[in-house]
């Protein structure tokens, strides 16, 4: 690895840490797990002037059970998240999907907070965050923010995080009795990106779907509701063929690119068909 | 005289042994080429050009000279004289166009990734960020990067005609018509209406050979009397050593060349590079260590790339099934330059479309092509995998056509063991086989039969997840070897090998190879072979190898050679050291040679065992030369070179079954079962690990890798994100066995083993998904198979527009 040479600080607090990025200026980046970050310093795509180290800043680790939600701090790696007995229980989507990233070696060292901050199109998490409505904790120089996950995930790799602002937790709501949920994510190789991605959460009611809740990863430049499914999805009969046809609308106002592994064609296509999944085994039809 | 050496129950040949030279590797005991610090050394950082096609109209590295640490920087002006030209041994015609390949560019770039200028720093990281102040303008060519258009008239050409004029892309053309010019066609016509004949276009794509140490050079002007040492992560230290002294002009005894660790090769270290004559010339001019080791970004641009082949094949038979003949026509896709053996790669499989098969007629004929692109040379299998995925491809599809089981279209047309040796439609005489045999334990080990009785089931129920079988009935040739056949080919060199055997004074065996292993596993398996000769323990044997200045005879590691040419210089050489220590022994015991037998390493008197010498005692005793018989000299060591008749041949049966999904495209093997025969195994547990690597080298082809280029000729795969690679998680579990078929040619009767699985396994699984899909109305999924690729044919074959 031959990055283009940067200074390095490694504050032990929040508080410390918001001093560093705000002296660091435009052209600091925070970094914590660097699973995202270190690849594109070595091929030398960014230049930060400084990286501020948060990943030793305790305070932002750790998974608390804060009533109607968790608290996840941002430190908490995907090893931590797919482990915890509490996102097991109260938030089964995300310690399920958290198993899906990348290889174990990434799992161990990448985090929660660092993949959402990334902004990834093609990353899982950030598309379960919105399925599960989760709101994400900001801390800047003005201190706390809390931003619904529909507003943070702004364009490729744009948050709504201010250049002074650091993410420090993120609250992900309890699914509430009778809710279950998959994510059904399809990628090339174990270790690769999804190509596409889908997170289904249903709430059924007896032979009915009363709630349903989809979410797409690389269907555009952000993580998106599948709106048109859901709605076709509501008071539908929990069969095959009725998730199928709701499932039809699955590319309704998407904006997926064309790349390597998919163009934009196929990647419409794959998203009715695993959206039509995720539904099928979330709904356990 | 001529003695069968005696082995016993306790010779190593043919055992599992673990690796020896593996618990040095996993503890880091380990000395890659970037691992070598010496004092001085100056960092090489090189400036690629961005541009796949262009005139160079301005280049200034001076405002790099004035960056931090950084003491020199050239481009091919500055260079000068030392700016070498990197060689191609193998100009495969006499009118085979040769465009220079200058170390550094000089006035034109021709592929992404060419080297335009360098900087040396004093550490790796100004070397990196001073390139940023080097000032280059390019004007833009248009880029050549599609093969059939390329050949086209008035096509952009990659170079300049040698007058200058217009170039022409077509680098050679080379036919190869055993049975003369017009043969296959009359053959056809005399079949008339009895005749079937199936035509297909495969393209066979480009794909990397991907070690996983990149490569790296360290060249020192620091070594003892004039020696220039250079470090290279290269699977031929030897060759490199001859064509550095040709290209340099420095004289060959005064280069040392040293492979220490090297992780891997796969082909593309198969080579002479630019980098490692720049690292020469620049230590030499500079007088100090110079060092460079490749960013896996400059691996995807800079290290040869493999394959990338459009094959216009045309398979002939009887209605009944039997063949008539062959015909097949290659595009081949040189890229940019001519490497060191870019036009004969092609060329290596021109004998093997035939396959395992008899017929009577076979017409190939091969056009090289120059295009804006990194060149290509060897990588594992070279040649060979292209012409085995064509016939073994083709032959399915002639099975349908025929309305025939595609495996009792292959039992009609193989070669049945009686009749080897057999001299093929393509004039290769193949020594031994048992195609018969290797079947038919694939066969037992893949449950064929319930296979497609399931596969029946899922068809009748349409089922989303179609499964599919595919056949592959491989043999190759390797072992490169026989020098006067490589010399009729116009390949510069020999295909013999070497090897040194010394009995230590302290009993310990020296044994001198001129093999260079990057992963292979030859210090165990050459010890093997010592050790049942010699008698002497696996572990009392250390096997040199990698250093011109040890191993001074050599000609490295490529084409499934090192075991079966290498090989039987270790034998040759252990029974001739035998035979001279059995004089030396005679002397000591009193008695006749021909009253001597050697048995677990001691030399015993026939009828009276009690009298015996080891050959520890025999060493000592040629060490100290106390009391050697008249006429022998002191020290006890022997070598032999061999240069085999023939290639080694081995083959197989690889049976894949895959479930393709209909709905996503994505196909998963769910069962691989390769049966192997690649002669005697001095060591199965090597044998099974190369089969593994080899069978997940050629599924990687057929699912996974493709290098793409845009239309301007940029480089699309240029990381391993985007180019795939797969793990472990993403193969199935392989069931492999073996056949032995001792070959007839090879002393050891040992066969090649490197690059089997690659060159076997990539038609076992296209035709799997083919067959999966068949009744669909697909009859052809190119590759890789991957998701969309699988989705579109079956849309293309369902009549949907795509």
């Amino acid at each position: 690895m031959i990055p283009i040479a940067f200074d390095y600080v490694r504050p032990g607090t929040i508080d410390e840490a918001i001093a560093a990025v705000v002296a660091a200026g435009e052209d600091g980046k925070v970094i914590s797990g660097g699973q995202s970050l270190m690849p594109v310093l070595r091929l030398r795509l960014a230049a930060p002037s400084t990286l501020i180290d948060v990943g030793s800043i305790a305070e932002m680790s750790g998974v608390t059970d804060a009533g109607d939600h968790l608290l996840i701090g941002s430190n908490t790696t995907h090893y931590a998240v797919m482990n915890d007995p509490l996102v097991k229980e109260h938030a089964p989507l995300l310690a399920q999907t958290a198993a899906t990233v990348a290889d174990p070696a990434i799992r161990h060292r990448g985090t929660f907070g660092g993949s959402l901050a990334h902004a990834d199109p093609a990353g899982d998490l950030p598309t379960v965050a919105l399925a599960l409505e989760a709101t994400i904790v900001a801390k800047g120089p003005n201190g706390t923010r809390e931003i619904e996950a529909k507003d943070f995930f702004v364009d490729y790799f744009t948050s709504a995080l201010e250049p002074d602002e650091i993410l420090v937790s993120v609250k992900v709501p309890k699914l509430g009795k009778g809710w279950t949920t998959h994510y059904e994510k399809f990628n090339r190789t174990a270790q690769a990106w999804a190509t596409v991605g889908v997170a289904a959460a249903v709430r059924r009611d007896n032979g009915t779907i009363a709630e349903a809740r989809v979410a797409l990863t690389n269907m555009g430049p952000s993580p998106v509701r599948a709106s048109s499914v859901e709605a076709a999805l509501t008071g539908a009969d929990a069969t095959v063929d009725a998730i199928a046809a709701a499932s039809a609308n699955a590319a309704d106002g998407t904006r997926p690119t064309s790349d390597l592994h998919a163009s934009a064609e196929f990647r419409e296509h794959l998203a009715r068909v695993l959206t039509k999944r995720a539904v099928v085994t979330a709904a356990g039809v | 005289m001529t003695e069968t050496i005696a082995t016993t129950d306790a010779s190593p040949m043919g055992r599992p042994l673990r690796r020896k030279e593996d618990a040095r590797l996993l503890h880091g005991q380990t000395n890659w080429t970037e691992n070598i610090q010496l004092p001085g050394t100056l960092h090489m950082a090189i400036l690629r050009s961005p541009m796949a096609h262009a005139k160079i109209t301005h280049l200034d590295i001076s405002a790099a000279l004035e960056r931090p640490h950084v003491v020199a920087a050239f481009s091919a002006k500055e260079l000068g004289d030392l700016n070498g030209s990197v060689p191609c041994v193998w100009p495969v015609t006499d009118d085979i166009q040769m465009p220079a390949f200058p170390a550094l560019a000089v006035d034109k770039v021709v592929h992404v990734g060419d080297c335009v200028a360098v900087v040396l720093a004093t550490d790796k990281y100004a070397a990196a960020d001073a390139l940023d102040a080097i000032e280059v303008d390019y004007e833009p060519l248009p880029a050549v990067v599609d093969m059939e258009a390329a050949i086209q008239p008035g096509s952009p050409s990659v170079h300049d005609a040698a007058d200058g004029s217009h170039g022409t892309n077509v680098c050679y053309t080379f036919p190869l018509q055993p049975q003369g010019p017009g043969a296959y066609e009359a053959a056809v016509a005399a079949a008339g209406d009895n005749a079937v004949v199936v035509k297909r276009r495969f393209i066979n794509q480009r794909i990397i050979a991907g070690a996983m140490e990149p490569r790296a050079v360290v060249a020192s002007p620091m070594g003892m009397s004039n020696e220039m040492t250079i470090w290279s992560a290269t699977q031929i230290p030897h060759i490199l050593r001859v064509l550095l002294a040709l290209v340099t002009g420095l004289p060959e005894n005064s280069l040392r060349v040293i492979a220490p660790d090297v992780g891997g090769g796969f082909g593309g270290k198969l080579q002479i590079y630019r980098e490692e004559i720049l690292a020469v010339q620049i230590a030499r001019k500079l007088g100090r260590p110079v060092k460079w080791v490749e960013t896996r970004s400059e691996d995807m641009v800079a290290t040869h790339h493999g394959r990338d082949q459009i094959q216009q094949i045309e398979i002939a038979a009887t209605k009944d099934g039997k063949f008539i003949g062959l015909k097949v026509e290659i595009l081949a896709n040189m890229g940019a330059y001519l490497q060191i053996i870019t036009p004969g790669t092609p060329l290596l499989g021109m004998f093997m479309y035939p396959g395992i098969y008899k017929m009577d007629v076979y017409d190939f004929n091969c056009i090289g092509v120059f295009t804006n692109t990194t060149p290509t040379d060897a990588v594992r299998g070279a040649g060979r995998p292209e012409a085995t995925f064509a016939i073994e491809r083709i032959v399915d599809e002639l099975a349908v056509e025929l309305n025939m089981d595609p495996m009792a279209l292959r039992k009609m047309n193989w070669i049945t063991h009686e009749e080897f040796p057999y001299t093929t439609s393509a004039g290769l005489t193949y020594d031994t086989g048992n195609y018969e045999a290797a079947t038919a334990k694939a066969l037992d080990l893949f449950g064929y039969d319930a296979l497609r009785a399931e596969q029946e089931q899922r068809r009748a129920s349409g089922d989303p997840v179609q499964l599919g079988i595919g056949i592959s009935t491989f043999t190759e040739m390797c072992g490169l070897a026989p020098s006067r056949t490589l010399g009729a080919l116009k390949y510069v060199a020999g295909g013999w090998e070497h090897c040194t055997i010394r009995a230590l004074p302290t009993g310990k065996i020296e044994l001198i190879t001129g093999t260079s292993p990057h992963g292979q596993g030859h210090e165990t398996a050459w010890s093997q072979i010592a050790s049942s000769i010699l008698g002497v323990p696996v572990d009392d044997i250390e096997v040199v190898h990698g250093d011109t200045g040890r191993a001074p005879y050599g000609m490295d590691t490529y084409g499934s050679r090192s075991l079966a040419v290498g090989g039987q210089a270790i034998k040759k050489a252990a029974e001739r050291l035998v035979e001279k220590a059995r004089i030396i022994a005679a002397h000591q015991l009193e008695c006749s040679g021909d009253d001597l037998e050697f048995v677990q390493g001691e030399f015993r008197v026939k009828g009276d065992p009690a009298k015996s010498q080891p050959l520890a005692a025999v060493a000592f005793e040629a060490f100290s030369a106390h009391n050697l018989p008249d006429g022998v000299e002191p020290t006890l060591q022997a070598e032999a070179t061999v240069d085999p008749d023939d290639f080694s041949y081995p083959h197989g049966t690889h049976l894949c079954a895959i479930e393709v999904d209909t709905e996503t495209g994505k196909a998963t093997i769910r069962t691989y079962v390769a049966v192997d025969d690649v002669g005697v195994q001095v060591n199965p547990l090597i044998v099974e690990g190369q089969v593994h690597g080899g069978v997940a080298c050629g599924i990687a082809q057929a699912l996974y890798e493709s290098v793409e280029y845009d239309k301007d000729g940029n480089l699309l795969t240029a990381s391993l994100a985007d180019y795939l690679i797969p793990s472990a998680v993403d193969l199935p579990s392989f069931t492999t066995d073996r056949t032995v078929t001792p070959s007839t040619t090879n002393s050891l009767g040992t066969k090649g083993v490197g690059e089997a699985g690659a060159i076997a396994s990539p038609p076992a699984v296209i035709n799997a998904v083919v067959d999966a899909l068949r009744h669909l109305g697909v009859n052809d999924v190119r590759m890789p198979a991957s998701p969309e690729n699988v989705w579109r044919a079956i849309q293309v074959a369902q009549g949907g527009a795509k």
